[in-house]
């Protein structure tokens, strides 16, 4: 297992497990997996931020990673 | 005239060039809700001598929550006119073009030409791709916040930046509107996104400080998270 920070944003923060932001994953777990772990529908996680820098769901997750994920936002 | 001592507590911070500067700026308000009414605000205190304020709509009670311009009697009446008359209360020395005009792909060129910097306070995703398409065609940098209940974000698109699609994904597929249909919009995460998005105004105009270029600021006020982030 390794540990990441995690990270969510407005609507999904609500699929946030309970440990908080220390979260605890497999090994070789793709963002793309972990969106799934976690029972987050695919389509509305619009931007992920790995580490500060923007990356696609097929980022395979390391050790220590900040993770956050963001859904679109666009009122004024 | 009211000038004398307006801009003195600025001048420790912005000098008379960069002052002389603002007063010789145009900068465009694309929407004037709870983003567009705390940014307009802002600029005429700060300084911006023109500025083009757009709005199509009207207030109603939903709006008293949030938007600095909306007070109770002014309902039913023009968010671009409330702007007007609340800017020239402000500051009666700058110049301000008030439209009362819902921007769409026909008219946003000719609203924002002649400006130096485009403001984009709008609510939905659709339009503000849009304005991106206005702006490169105009070759006007834009200054973009957006928000939701209590997160928010700004980033800062130049011409020839990719802009919105590396924030929401390739036009056709860009959800619109986003989730603040959800969340609703609060009023201090509304003037905290507004008060970033002068201050990058101020910069841009200025060319002076960090500025969010390719990079996306994001606050969560529940969680006192302000992180900015790389888009590239």
């Amino acid at each position: 297992m390794i540990q990441i920070d995690l990270k969510l944003f407005v609507t999904l923060a609500k699929y946030l497990p309970a440990g908080g932001q220390a979260h605890e994953i497999k090994e070789e777990t793709s963002v793309n997996d972990l969106i799934k772990d976690l029972g987050i529908p695919p389509d509305i996680v619009k931007l992920i931020f790995i580490n500060g820098k923007k990356k696609d769901g097929n980022y395979c997750i390391q050790h220590k990673d900040r993770v956050g994920m963001f859904p679109p936002v666009g009122g004024g | 005239m009211v000038n004398q001592g307006r801009y003195d507590r600025n001048l420790s911070t912005i000098s008379h060039e960069e002052q002389a500067l603002l007063a010789r700026s145009h900068v465009a308000v694309i929407g004037l809700g709870g983003l567009g009414g705390g940014v307009c605000e802002m600029l005429a205190r700060t300084g911006v001598g023109t500025l083009t304020l757009v709005d199509g709509d009207i207030f109603d009670t939903t709006n008293l929550n949030r938007q600095l311009l909306s007070r109770e009697e002014n309902i039913g009446g023009s968010k671009a006119r409330a702007a007007k008359e609340r800017i020239f209360a402000v500051n009666s020395t700058i110049q301000i073009n008030a439209l009362q005009a819902y921007a769409d792909e026909t008219n946003f060129y000719g609203m924002i030409q002649g400006a130096d910097v485009v403001v984009d306070c709008l609510d939905t995703i659709d339009t503000r791709f849009l304005l991106q398409e206005s702006a490169q065609r105009a070759g006007l940098p834009i200054v973009s916040g957006a928000i939701a209940g209590v997160c928010g974000q700004v980033t800062v698109i130049f011409p020839q930046d990719s802009g919105y699609e590396l924030i929401y994904g390739k036009k056709k597929q860009a959800h619109s509107p986003g989730v603040e249909t959800q969340t609703g919009n609060i009023s201090y995460c509304a003037l905290f996104i507004a008060s970033l998005q002068a201050s990058e105004c101020i910069k841009v105009l200025l060319k002076r400080g960090d500025i969010l270029r390719n990079k996306l600021l994001i606050a969560d006020l529940w969680s006192n998270s302000f992180e900015v982030m790389d888009l590239l």
